[in-house]
């Protein structure tokens, strides 16, 4: 089977971008490994909402509509979201269709599939940012009596053992789930590595309006120092809860979730912190009022309220016996990576992430990633990234199909 | 051109800097260095160290010359007090590199030192390294870092700048840090 593009991946980046192509009248197939929206559909937990308010939650042609545009959508209603999306545009979507390969093929690609071969002179990967745990390698030094999950099968924290917790990671996953399971009734220690700190709202309004206003959200991939390491810092400590509640370690020591530094290492049962604690949080207040300074200026006038310093427990513990019977359950909240296993192309780097630049896949031709984080802009990183980056990618490829002089309508 | 037109640097070669970071990128082969350092016991708990080659960069390196240091415990330890002490030494090389962060990063921020001091804080119970209590641990219980740092910037640039300097550095990840040390023996 050949056509003009194959997009891999039916979620919010890989329907968004079918829908550009059709604008432009691009023939394309989006190739799905489960249903639509299969990742939040499978591989989220129920309470998990997303970080921005529903306004903010759009694609193309396909504005917020609800009635709580203030509200943070949860995952199922997102995947519903997504599925409708689906529908509306039209997309030509084929559900469990697994990618087995990728690879070269004439002056283009070769897409495996259980369901047989396409081929394309373009190429969309839009699976996602989160398709595998990023747990590190002594975690099998966990101890058999305590249990050991990731984010990808935890489902509630009553499904957790009865008993203390020690939660690794300090991004929006660790903090949430921080906060879910200490109110349980489990005992929370959370391990806390390098951290985005962020207030729920400044100056009365959310965040990620002032982001939004203020053109944070907006600014590019190659405007950004260093972007990679922006690329790769965890998200911000905040939660979309409706009563509007912070989850930054502030509210968590409020809570008595007990903090310690980042796990350094798992050996003879005993785990081991880094003594960084007051400088990872030193660096995360920096950042923050690095941005609290920026929203004010774009304001033009200062804040009257600002968050205080990170409170510190006195002597952080820098070692846990994880064999006493104390801590019944290890969280891996470490954040997540791609899997690109299917994937033959040399297009990764020593780290396995995708050389791209601004979602242009570097080193060959006619290859583009979509959905992952900065990509091309701040924004890239939520969902509604993905209608500006979509815009960009569709005319790149528009442009790639032209100089080919490949018939944009490819016969099917 | 006057002094204050002249580029901000610290004295650091900021080019060397960004070369070397283009090319450890480029091959990470170059970045993997080995430290070494030789002692001799000299009587009693006098000890005499010495650094002078190190490899990285892809081959041997050296020391523009050998350096020494006597290292002792003080009288009060009934010992002769021929240097400092091992412990003491850790502080030197924490504020060694804490002070080479802080004037790096500067550089690179473009903020200009005009003079960057701090005073260190090791403490620690005795009682560990005399094996009165095993319950005590040899070593630190806590180090306490006070910098005074006067330079054309905020106090809140200053402040980031400090805690730049501790996360890109080797000493205080080495203390902050479990690290494996493996010891042999041969007569």
């Amino acid at each position: 089977m050949r056509t003009a593009t194959v997009i891999i991946g039916a979620g919010h980046a890989g329907l968004a971008m079918s829908c550009r192509l059709a604008e432009l009248g691009i023939d394309h197939v989006v190739l799905e490994r489960g249903e639509v929206a299969n990742s939040w559909r499978t591989e989220r937990w129920p309470s998990l909402r997303l970080l921005t308010p529903n306004w903010q939650t759009k694609l193309p042609s396909f504005p917020y509509d609800g009635a709580d545009p203030d509200g943070f959508m949860s995952a199922g209603a997102l995947a519903g979201l997504i599925r409708r999306y689906a529908g509306a545009i039209g997309a030509p979507v084929r559900t469990h269709t697994t990618v087995r390969a990728v690879g070269f093929h004439d002056d283009g690609y070769a897409v495996t599939t259980e369901q047989g071969t396409w081929t394309a002179p373009t190429v969309v990967v839009a699976t996602g940012a989160c398709n595998l745990p990023n747990v590190p390698p002594y975690a099998d030094a966990v101890p058999a009596s305590v249990s050991s999950i990731t984010p990808m099968d935890y489902r509630g924290a009553d499904d957790l053992p009865e008993g203390a917790a020690l939660i690794v990671g300090a991004g929006a996953t660790a903090v949430q789930l921080a906060d879910e399971i200490h109110r349980s009734g489990r005992a929370v220690t959370l391990s806390v590595g390098e951290h985005v700190r962020l207030p729920r709202t400044y100056r009365g309004c959310d965040i990620f309006s002032w982001m939004e206003s203020a053109g944070v959200l907006d600014e590019r991939f190659d405007e950004v120092d260093d972007i990679v390491r922006a690329r790769h810092v965890s998200s911000p400590q905040l939660l979309g809860s409706p009563d509007g509640r912070a989850v930054d370690l502030d509210a968590l020591t409020d809570l008595g979730v007990r903090l310690v530094g980042r796990l350094a290492g798992i050996a003879d049962g005993r785990a081991r912190f880094s003594g960084s604690l007051a400088n990872v949080c030193a660096l995360a207040d920096l950042k923050m009022h690095r941005l609290l300074n920026r929203l004010d200026e774009w304001a033009g006038s200062a804040g009257q309220e600002r968050p205080e310093r990170t409170r510190l427990p006195r002597d952080p513990a820098l070692e846990l016996d994880l064999t006493n019977g104390e801590i019944h359950t290890v969280v891996w909240a470490t954040g997540f990576r791609p899997d690109y296993s299917w994937l033959d192309l040399p297009v990764l780097d020593r780290c396995g992430r995708i050389r791209h630049d601004g979602g242009v896949v570097t080193g060959v031709r006619g290859l583009y990633v979509l959905g992952l984080p900065l990509l091309r802009r701040r924004r890239s990183t939520f969902i509604s990234g993905a209608v500006s980056d979509t815009r960009d990618i569709a005319s790149l490829i528009w442009r790639d199909l032209s100089r080919r002089d490949c018939a944009l309508t490819a016969v099917r | 051109m006057t002094l204050t037109d002249a580029p901000v640097d610290n004295g650091i070669n900021l080019q060397a800097l960004m070369d070397a970071r283009g090319a450890l990128g480029d091959d990470p082969t170059l970045g993997h260095f080995v430290w070494r350092a030789s002692s001799r016991w000299e009587n009693g708990t006098h000890s005499f160290s010495t650094v002078e080659k190190f490899s990285g960069l892809g081959g041997e390196q050296s020391h523009r010359t050998p350096f020494g240091y006597d290292i002792d415990h003080p009288e009060c330890f009934a010992s002769e007090d021929h240097g400092a002490t091992p412990v003491e030494l850790i502080l030197v090389g924490l504020a060694g590199c804490l002070t080479a962060g802080i004037a790096s990063v500067a550089a690179m921020r473009g903020i200009r030192l005009r003079s960057v001091t701090a005073t260190l804080e090791g403490d620690m119970d005795l009682a560990g390294v005399l094996g009165i209590d095993p319950g005590v641990r040899n070593g630190f219980h806590s180090v306490a870092v006070h910098y005074k740092v006067d330079a054309d910037a905020t106090a809140e640039d200053v402040e980031a700048l400090v805690a730049q300097a501790q996360k890109r550095s080797a000493v205080y990840d080495v203390i902050a840090n479990p690290t494996n040390v493996v010891v042999d023996v041969n007569r």
